[in-house]
């Protein structure tokens, strides 16, 4: 009977054990977890953070849910691996044997590395625990600093408002997100934040975190300028967590490197969600996804192949459903290029694809918060960002994905056409046929 | 004209309302529970997102709270089959 050894409790390690007792009624599956919430919605901890939902609803799993699973589940810290002697080590002094082991760590904030950074008050939202101590933090503080870019950082700035703080967004550049957004969308968000009782610093980075007794009580500016604060609030891009990978010998670049089995360099050993690096067969580059359901996807298709099936993970296109500043904003595909100088490196819940834009025309249409802003290819749309109204996010992503041949259509799309309607019909007639109608 | 065209579009949404489910896109989804949270009677939203599943529950009231709340637009009222499957009067 084959023992099957997960590490990490996120969607994708509790993926690939749903999945291995599908496959499998028998086997011994054993999943090793570090955080004490064990399986929640990790993008959930964000409407934890401005009160919309109480931290009882995280938890995904029922505890019938896990007994029905039968798996056994081991709370601590996996420091090393020897895949040659197929075992692993726990901080709690154990071993665990394993004849398949699947790596789904995850990742982690990248820290703020300025004088002042380990002061009490200086916070990031990676999990549970981090969202509680700000909650905690926020109770007694009355301004805070939030210093990043992406969606982490944004977050920050509304669960923050949300809790009563004044808060000061800093920006190094002149605008938001500028390697996913262009001006018009990054202007009318950092005008909703503003209206909300946001102060946005432009062209303004932090030199230095400033303490009194270990706590934070403001922060200065490259400028020189000094903000007086309890909190500093950090989102300025995750990394994969791979230091058990590096410690057994295995291959790693920026995540952990798989091929598109997500098999890695040890024959026994798979890893999958934020932590690996998936080589992309059509691209022949290997690429970082911090998104959900890519991690979904990916525990999947590691699981199968743990049981000696050969599944190959397909590179969906990148999209992801976002509120921001309170505008639901669909991203899909690739929509931007260059970089963005307050995230220092890939943000959490995005994708290094939606800054590598090939030649394209951009297309858009707007009207009040409603939005839609197409990357038109030679034959197909590589990408498009809808805002607000959300009718043409499932047509697009569907037309973008398949990779429709828009060529019927192209000659419509120009300025000033009705982009919403063109993109419906030429859908209406394309589309492939869904199981509910 | 225009008065048509909203009468048109009412009845279509009242019929969605009467014949139709909610229906979760999974993909879109991250199981952040404020479906379930805000459902005035307790339907386990998330759960039926999590399967890919519409929401079935005869209880469900098709007030759009879970539709409206989903900060991922992830819910929609979307006419299903459930009913013409479902719903077989039994003989005597």
């Amino acid at each position: 009977m084959a023992h099957y050894l997960i590490v990490g409790t996120g969607v994708t390690g509790v993926t690939a054990i749903n999945i291995l007792r599908t496959l499998e009624r028998s086997s011994e599956i054993t999943i090793v977890g570090d955080d004490s919430h064990g399986f929640y919605s990790r993008p959930g901890i964000a409407y934890f953070l401005n009160g919309e939902i109480p931290d009882k609803q995280l938890p995904i799993f029922s505890k019938k849910d896990w007994k029905m699973l039968n798996i056994r589940y081991v709370k601590g810290v996996a420091t090393h691996l020897d895949p040659r002697k197929h075992q692993l080590e726990i901080s709690s002094g154990g071993t665990l044997k394993y004849d398949r082991l699947l790596i789904a760590t995850g990742s982690t904030a990248v820290p703020l590395t300025i004088p002042g950074a380990g002061l009490k008050g200086v916070v990031k939202l990676d999990d549970y625990e981090d969202t509680r101590h700000i909650l905690s933090l926020a109770r007694h503080a009355k301004s805070a600093v939030v210093v990043g870019g992406g969606i982490i950082a944004v977050e920050l700035v509304e669960g923050l408002m949300a809790r009563g703080l004044k808060v000061h967004y800093f920006l190094r550049g002149d605008r938001y997100w500028p390697n996913v957004l262009d001006e018009k969308e990054s202007h009318l968000l950092e005008h909703r934040l503003a209206e909300e009782g946001v102060i946005l610093h432009y062209q303004t980075e932090a030199a230095e975190v400033l303490g009194k007794c270990g706590k934070v009580v403001g922060i200065r500016t490259t400028k020189g300028e000094t903000i007086l604060c309890q909190m500093v609030a950090v989102g300025i891009g995750v990394k994969p967590r791979m230091e058990l990978a590096k410690g057994a010998g295995l291959a790693t670049d920026r995540g952990i490197l798989t091929d598109e089995t997500l098999q890695t360099s040890s024959p026994d050993i798979f890893a999958a969600g934020d932590v690996s690096q998936v080589h992309d067969p059509q691209s022949g580059r290997s690429i970082i996804d911090t998104l959900w359901h890519p991690a979904l996807d990916k525990g999947k298709i590691a699981a199968a192949n743990m049981t000696g099936q050969r599944s190959t993970y397909t590179r969906s296109v990148a999209t992801n459903v976002l509120r921001l500043a309170g505008v639901m904003t669909t991203i899909i595909g690739a929509v931007g290029s260059g970089v963005d100088k307050d995230l220092v490196s890939v943000a959490r819940g995005s994708s290094e694809t939606w800054h590598e834009l090939p030649n394209t025309i951009s297309l858009e249409s707007s009207g009040d918060i409603n939005h839609v802003r197409l990357m038109i290819g030679e034959k197909a749309l590589v990408g498009a960002l809808v805002m607000g109204e959300q009718k043409l996010s499932q047509p697009l992503q569907e037309i973008i994905s398949s990779k429709m041949d828009i060529t019927p259509i192209r000659h419509l799309l120009q300025a000033g056409a009705p982009l919403g309607q063109i993109i419906m019909d030429f859908w209406s007639n394309n589309k492939i046929p869904e199981g509910i109608s | 004209m225009g008065i048509q065209i909203s009468l048109r579009r009412e009845f279509q949404r009242r019929e969605v309302l009467v014949t139709g489910h909610v229906v979760p896109k999974r993909t879109r989804c991250v199981q952040c529970g404020i479906c379930s949270f805000n459902c005035p009677i307790g339907i386990d939203v998330r759960r039926h997102a999590w399967l890919g599943e519409p929401i079935e529950a005869s209880q469900c009231l098709t007030c759009g709270e879970c539709v409206r709340r989903c900060p991922r637009g992830v819910l929609s009222f979307e006419k299903t089959d459930l009913f013409k499957q479902g719903v077989e009067w039994p003989t005597i």
